[in-house]
């Protein structure tokens, strides 16, 4: 079961709410001050994404996410309800900006050391995650 | 903290001071701005960016845009960044080899000029 769960309209604006949100909760579950940047950045790109895609395809479901501390990992899970998910994002990406559909993924993966995207019945999942100060201190692999 | 944008002409320049959070949400302003401003005329432009708090992929594909504007014009666009969590970003996609990212103001104008 999550620590934490948020959804949220998909609308721009909520954005900033879900990494302030997804931050003050990983700080709580103990990942390290010097990772936060990465949870903040990371959240907010794979939230970004959801959002886009689901103000193309459907408006009117909330972005969901999921946020976990465990004994030595703080997860966090987006979970885009659009199941036009990740082209959606591309055409969004194509229209709006002058970076390639994909961009905010690369970005993900080179933010967080453990990135799983899957494409489920009813959307695409983003699961990222990131160790704790336990995880750090006992040697566990990062 | 929301997005406060300015912008002023030095020695025919024209230098944008973004302060605040670049993302998906307010991002659309700074577009705005740089468009605004090549439409005018400005195609040697810096945007000092040593008080964004946040940037994103979408405020990244905003300065690309901006870049391949005043570039169609034989123009330029460069940065102002010392925040190791901002240039971590443009490090991660490649983008340092994109822009010309400098310490300060002053730097980025006399390094445009050096090379007119």
């Amino acid at each position: 079961m999550a620590t934490v769960e948020v959804t949220f309209t998909p609308l721009p604006a909520h954005v900033r709410t879900a990494r302030l949100v997804a931050t003050a909760v990983a700080r709580r579950s103990g990942v390290p001050e010097t990772l936060l940047d990465e949870v903040r950045l990371a959240v907010g790109e794979a939230c970004s994404r959801a959002v886009e895609a689901h103000r193309l395809h459907c408006p009117t479901e909330p972005v969901r996410i999921e946020l976990t501390g465990q004994d030595d990992r703080f997860e966090i899970e987006v979970i885009n309800a659009s199941a036009k998910g990740a082209s959606a994002q591309g055409q969004s990406a194509s229209q709006n900006m002058a970076v390639p559909a994909g961009f905010s993924l690369a970005v993900i993966a080179g933010l967080a050391d453990d990135v799983q995207i899957s494409e489920t019945p009813v959307g695409t999942s983003v699961k990222m995650s990131w160790p704790t100060s336990g995880s750090i201190a006992a040697g566990s692999p990062a | 903290m929301d997005l406060k944008l300015e912008h002023y002409n030095k020695d025919g320049i024209e230098i944008v001071d973004v302060e605040g959070e670049i993302d998906v949400y307010t991002a659309p302003r700074l577009r705005e701005l740089l468009i605004d401003l090549v439409n005018n005329g400005n195609y040697q432009i810096v945007v000092n960016m040593e008080k964004v708090e946040f940037l994103d992929s979408t405020g990244l594909g905003v300065l690309v845009g901006g870049l391949k504007r005043v570039r169609a014009h034989d123009g330029s666009l460069d940065l102002v960044c010392t925040q190791e969590r901002i240039l971590k970003i443009f490090r991660i996609t490649g983008l340092t080899k994109v822009f010309g990212i400098h310490d300060t103001v002053d730097e980025a104008i006399a390094n445009r000029k050096s090379e007119k």
